[in-house]
C-alpha cells in the first residue's frame, strides 16, 4: 500500500514537473503590463501604492520565520509555487495565451502580505530577465498580482471555510484571486489609456475583454493546481498545517 | 491510508481536468496564433492612443524566442525543483513517522 501510494505519487510529481517545463516553452508574452506602457504618472503612481504592502510584508516574513522556523520550507514552496505557475503561459479559449499567478496559495497559508514579498519578487525576475512586465510597471504589476490576488484570496478562504469544506475554499480563493488580478489590470490600464469616447469605462470593456476571458479556463486551472498541492501537503505536511491553524491536529 | 487513497484518486482527476482546460482550446481553436494576452493589450493601447510612446525599455531585450523559452522553461523547473523536494520531504518524514508509530503500537 505505501509503496503504490509512493510510487503513485513520484509519477504525479514527474508529470506535473513535465506538464510545466513542457508548458512553459511556448515563446509569447502573456499578462502584465508591458515595460514603458505605462505614462510616467501612473508608473510612479503604483510603485507609491505597492511599497508599503511590500515593507509589512516583510517585516509579516520576518515574524513568521523568527516565530516558527520550521516554516520556512512551507514558505519556500508557496514562492515556487507562484514561481512555477507564472511561468506557465496556457492557451486559453480566446485564442491568446495567459498564465496563472499562483498566489493564492501562499495567502491561503502565510496570509496577504508575505505574499506580497514573494509575487514582487517573481515580477523581478521576469521584469529583469525574460523582459515580461517590466520595472517602470512593476508598481502596477505588483498591486495587481502580488497585492490584490492575495488579499482577495486570503478574504475569500476565510468567507467559504464556514461552509466547511476546505478544498472548495480553496479552489476558489485561487481562482477568484487570478481573476481579480487581471480584473486590476485592465482597472489600471482603462485609468491610464481612457478612450476618446466612452473614457475609462469604455476602455475597461475592452481591456477586460481582452484578459478577463482569456483568464477563466486558466483561472480554473490555477483553482485546481492549488488544490493538488494542498493536497500533497494535508497528506504529509499535516505538521505545518497543523502549526498554521489550517487544520486541526487529529489528536486534539 | 484510505484518506491518502481518496486524495491520489482526486489528484488524478484535478492533474486531467487542468490538462482538458489547457488541450480543448489547442483544438477547438485551430486557426488561433496563442499569442499574448498582453500584446492584444499592446495593440488596444495603440488603438485608444495612437500617439503613445513606450518610454521605457526592458534592460536585457532577448531576441532569440529559443533562449526565451529556455528561461521560462528554467524558472518553470526551478519552482517545480523546489516545490517536488519540498514534498518529498514531507512525504520521507511523514512516512517514517507512520512507520514509528506503527512499530510503538
Amino acid at each position: 500500500m505505501i509503496i503504490t501510494s509512493k510510487r503513485g505519487s513520484l509519477i504525479l510529481i514527474g508529470i506535473l514537473s513535465f506538464y510545466q517545463i513542457v508548458s512553459a516553452a511556448a515563446p509569447a508574452y502573456a499578462m502584465h503590463i508591458m515595460e514603458g506602457f505605462l505614462p510616467v504618472g501612473w508608473a510612479v503612481f503604483w510603485w507609491i501604492v505597492a511599497l508599503p504592502f511590500f515593507v509589512l510584508g516583510l517585516r509579516s516574513l520576518t515574524r513568521i520565520t523568527q516565530a516558527k522556523p520550521e516554516l520556512k520550507l512551507l514558505l519556500a514552496l508557496a514562492g515556487a509555487f507562484t514561481f512555477v505557475l507564472s511561468a506557465l503561459k496556457m492557451p486559453s479559449v480566446t485564442g491568446s495565451c495567459s498564465h496563472p499567478t499562483g498566489t493564492g496559495l501562499g495567502a491561503v497559508l502565510f496570509g496577504p502580505l508575505a505574499m506580497s514579498v514573494l509575487g514582487s519578487l517573481v515580477l523581478l525576475f521576469q521584469a529583469l530577465l525574460l523582459a515580461h512586465g517590466g520595472l517602470t510597471t512593476l508598481g502596477a504589476n505588483a498591486f495587481s498580482m502580488a497585492i490584490v490576488g492575495p488579499f482577495v484570496a486570503f478574504w475569500i478562504y476565510r468567507l467559504v471555510m464556514p461552509t466547511g469544506k476546505q478544498r472548495l475554499a480553496i479552489f476558489l480563493a485561487a481562482a477568484i484571486a487570478n481573476l481579480m488580478t487581471y480584473l486590476v489590470t485592465s482597472v489600471q490600464l482603462a485609468l491610464a489609456f481612457p478612450a476618446t469616447t466612452g473614457g475609462i469605462v469604455a476602455s475597461f470593456a475592452k481591456f477586460a475583454g481582452i484578459f478577463a476571458i482569456t483568464q477563466v479556463p486558466l483561472a480554473i486551472s490555477e483553482g485546481l493546481l492549488t488544490v493538488l498541492v494542498w493536497n500533497w501537503l494535508a497528506n504529509y505536511g499535516r505538521q505545518e498545517l497543523e502549526t498554521l491553524n489550517l487544520i486541526k491536529s487529529e489528536n486534539g | 491510508m484510505t484518506k491518502i487513497q481518496n486524495h491520489k484518486w482526486n489528484n488524478w482527476l484535478l492533474l486531467l481536468a487542468v490538462v482538458a482546460l489547457t488541450v480543448t482550446p489547442l483544438v477547438l481553436l485551430k486557426d488561433a496564433e496563442f499569442g499574448g494576452a498582453d500584446g492584444k493589450a499592446q495593440e488596444a493601447i495603440e488603438e485608444i492612443q495612437p500617439e503613445y510612446k513606450p518610454w521605457f525599455n526592458s534592460l536585457i531585450q532577448i531576441s532569440s524566442t529559443e533562449v526565451q523559452s529556455l528561461l521560462f522553461a528554467v524558472q518553470a523547473a526551478a519552482g517545480a525543483g523546489v516545490i517536488g523536494y519540498v514534498i518529498g520531504l514531507y512525504k520521507g518524514r511523514s512516512e517514517r513517522q507512520n512507520h514509528h508509530n506503527e512499530n510503538s503500537d
